[in-house]
């Protein structure tokens, strides 16, 4: 049973593999679509048959849950069939088996493949490779489209608009796909972005990103009516990009204190997973302030939002 | 440790030379509560306040306190070679009313409550006042950067591996760009050990005399040339350790001209002494990095001059005298220093190689300012960290008679003009010479 689909969005391109490349009209129709969506996820009856007989793969190189289990929720709820593979990397080397790996899956005709991949730019050389539609699901420290969509539905959702917001992303920025994503996402849809890492996790060219820059929590989140705080591996911490996490959370990490120095209607996001005591504190994290679960909730709607869209232009639909 | 009652201290009749604004004038010096009240002629005459101490220092000289930019200090993990105590009364015969310790302790100074506890062993046992720098890498190893954040807050006054030198490019590219972002200074001695390898003297004629493997001055430069590259790269602060040689100038002469925040020291060691000195293998004599040709050192003293040279410090490395007693090679490199500093400086001022206040300069107000510390200066209102030398006075170094923990002095037994006749710390003479 469909519910009266308002949107008549269409997505005019056969692969999502960026925010880059979306105009402003697209990014609003997706999220428009995915309103709805929301509100069918919300209901007993959450089934959906626009995506019927087609077949959905998730082909993850990089291990993820949250991601993974989101979109096969999606597709399912849409009707797919929907298969899941995760590629361990140890068993693969680098480029020729993604490539054997793609021309292998697209010889079983799939709709629509969703890739995860550790390599920027990876999904962009699978998907030349292949005939149906590709997802970006996160490639390297490139871009997650979908990631920097829902946090725009769910920023959207609860301060009404993205135009002149102010929104500080906090962390490592340098290696973040979620917070190029978001940069540009949230720049072309009129928002003040702000940055707010050392230097060592901030890339080299970073001001031409349409972007203010400071290294300093208190500059950084004046007047922010939304703190994106960014996950900071372990690998990261240990001396090379930050001597620690002592003293990472002390001169970076979101808590009650520094979150005092935004505007007191302040919200939290976070993409998960946290790293709590680095990033983030948990105090501030289960508060009243925080979004992180909504996100995940938004998450499943836009990337329902997505595959629709995406089927509207599929052959034969 | 003296505890004299702090009374207003008049020191009169003397020629008052503050390198911090190049102030060279004939008069008294008023300190009361701590503090410098004022620096003219006829503050005497005018009347001081009640219980002044007066103290004539007709032919004498009053210039501010020292600022020993490198010295080890032996505490924690060698108190067995200098005690933080034993060096601030070494320190206060020499002038050196602050000392700036080296982190390579043990432990490490890399974490703030090893900071910590250096600044409260000073507090309790030194006559004179102590700022530690702290590591750059954890446990001096070169790999992963230390807490500057959390260390510079806890006290550290800049950071340094101590003598060792950090290889890895990319470490020190990160350090450079992190420290950055807490304007904190990087201190780096420039010796690349691989090149280095297993040299103890100067490569050249005179090592090879020796039968001893040299060190060849491009160490110290390749290294040097790495780090300002990278200097440039990051926009960052940076402080040339210990300098001895012509080659490193030049590359310093044009980061300079290039715009780029460089400074650097040199040690009073390598300003008056080359490698001919180590003579009949004088283990005293053996230094890292070594002792260099006379051009060398010729052309440190004349960059000091010109100002490229910024800062000298004793490079004070007390050694277990056990350590020197042993052949040229397996010895430990090291001399001490804070004692003798200003008189060994002094000898080149009295043979015409430099100027007094320049002299006084690199020892006082560069340090204070590049490291952003409180003294080195006669102004109004600083803190009362003065000092009065003779600078003509004959005597003899007698080992003895030093107040270091270790004795092992290049200037054992040699025969000096000038010294420290009394030293002020906080309002408070902490040494005389009597």
């Amino acid at each position: 049973m469909n519910i009266a689909q308002k949107s008549t969005f269409v997505l005019n391109q056969r692969h999502l593999l960026g925010i880059e490349g979306l105009s402003p009209a697209e990014i609003l129709g997706l999220l428009d679509l995915a309103e709805e969506f929301v509100a069918l996820n919300r209901q007993i009856e959450k089934k959906q048959s626009s995506l019927r007989g087609r077949t959905l793969i998730n082909l993850f190189f990089e291990v993820s849950t949250r991601t993974q289990a989101s979109f096969e929720l999606a597709g399912k709820r849409l009707g797919a069939d929907v298969m899941n593979m995760s590629v361990g990397s140890s068993s693969m080397r680098k480029g020729e088996t993604l490539i054997d790996t793609a021309i292998t899956l697209n010889a079983m005709r799939p709709d629509i493949i969703v890739v995860r991949h550790h390599a920027s730019g990876a999904v962009e050389l699978l998907a030349r490779k292949v005939d149906c539609s590709v997802i970006n699901a996160g490639d390297g420290s490139h871009e997650h489209p979908t990631q920097a969509l829902l946090d725009a539905l769910t920023i959207r959702r609860n301060k009404g608009r993205i135009e002149r917001l102010t929104v500080a992303i906090c962390g490592d920025i340098l290696h973040s796909r979620v917070a190029r994503s978001n940069i540009i996402l949230l720049n072309a849809l009129g928002a003040r972005v702000r940055v707010v890492a050392p230097s060592t996790l901030l890339p080299v060219g970073i001001e031409r990103f349409g972007v203010e820059v400071t290294r300093d929590m208190r500059e950084g989140l004046r007047d922010a009516d939304i703190v994106m705080m960014l996950r900071l591996q372990r690998e990261r911490m240990n001396g090379s990009f930050v001597p620690s996490t002592q003293e990472y959370f002390h001169y970076f990490g979101l808590d009650q204190k520094k979150l005092a120095y935004a505007k007191p209607d302040a919200l939290v996001m976070h993409p998960g997973p946290m790293n709590r005591g680095v990033e983030i504190d948990t105090a501030v994290a289960d508060g009243a302030q925080s979004l992180i679960r909504e996100q995940v909730e938004m998450g499943v709607a836009v990337r329902m939002a997505v595959l629709e869209a995406m089927s509207r232009t599929l052959p034969n639909a | 440790m003296m505890v004299t009652e702090r009374r207003p201290i008049l020191l009169a009749n003397g020629r008052i030379l503050d390198p911090s604004r190049d102030l060279d004038i004939h008069g008294d010096l008023l300190l009361a509560d701590g503090v410098i009240r004022e620096a003219k002629r006829g503050i005497g005459a005018a009347g001081v306040p009640e219980g002044t101490e007066v103290i004539d220092c007709k032919g004498k000289v009053v210039v501010p306190g020292l600022i020993d930019m490198r010295a080890f200090v032996g505490e924690p993990g060698a108190e067995y070679r200098e005690t933080i105590a034993s060096a601030s009364q070494a320190a206060a015969a020499g002038g050196v009313t602050t000392i700036v310790c080296q982190p390579d302790t043990s432990p490490v100074i890399d974490d703030p409550a090893i900071v910590d506890f250096v600044l409260r062993r000073a507090r309790d046992t030194s006559i004179v006042h102590v700022q530690p720098m702290a590591a750059l890498t954890k446990g001096l190893r070169g790999e992963e950067m230390a807490e500057i954040g959390l260390l510079k807050a806890s006290g550290a006054v800049a950071f340094t591996d101590g003598a060792k030198s950090v290889t890895n490019a990319q470490v020190m590219r990160r350090v450079l760009t992190y420290a950055r972002d807490f304007d904190a200074l990087i201190v780096h001695h420039t010796e690349d050990p691989d090149i280095v390898d297993e040299g103890v003297m100067n490569e050249g004629e005179f090592a090879a005399r020796l039968g001893l493997t040299g060190v060849p001055t491009a160490a110290e430069t390749i290294m040097l040339e790495r780090d300002l590259r990278l200097v440039a790269l990051t926009e960052s602060r940076y402080h040339a350790a210990s300098l001895t040689c012509d080659e490193s100038l030049e590359v310093l002469r044009r980061a300079r001209d290039e715009g780029l925040h460089v400074t650097a020291s040199a040690s009073i060691n390598h300003l008056t002494l080359n490698e001919i000195d180590v003579g009949p293998y004088r283990t005293f004599l053996k230094l890292k990095p070594p002792l260099r040709a006379e051009e060398d050192r010729a052309a440190l003293v004349a960059a000091l001059g010109a100002g490229l040279i910024d800062v000298v410090m004793s490079d004070h490395n007390p050694q277990d005298v056990e350590t020197k007693r042993l052949p040229f090679a397996e010895a430990s490199p090291g001399a001490i220093g804070l004692e003798t500093m200003l008189t060994a400086g002094l000898r080149l001022v009295h043979a015409g190689e430099l100027a007094l206040m320049t002299l006084l300069k690199a020892m006082s107000s560069a340090p204070a300012k590049i490291l952003g510390l409180p003294g080195g200066t006669l102004r109004q209102g600083s803190p009362a960290d003065v000092i009065v030398l003779d600078p003509d006075v004959p005597w003899v170094l007698d080992p003895a008679e030093l107040k270091s923990n270790c004795t092992h002095t290049p200037f054992d037994e040699a025969k000096l003009d000038g010294r420290v006749v009394r030293a002020i710390v906080a309002g408070r003479t902490v040494y005389e010479y009597v």
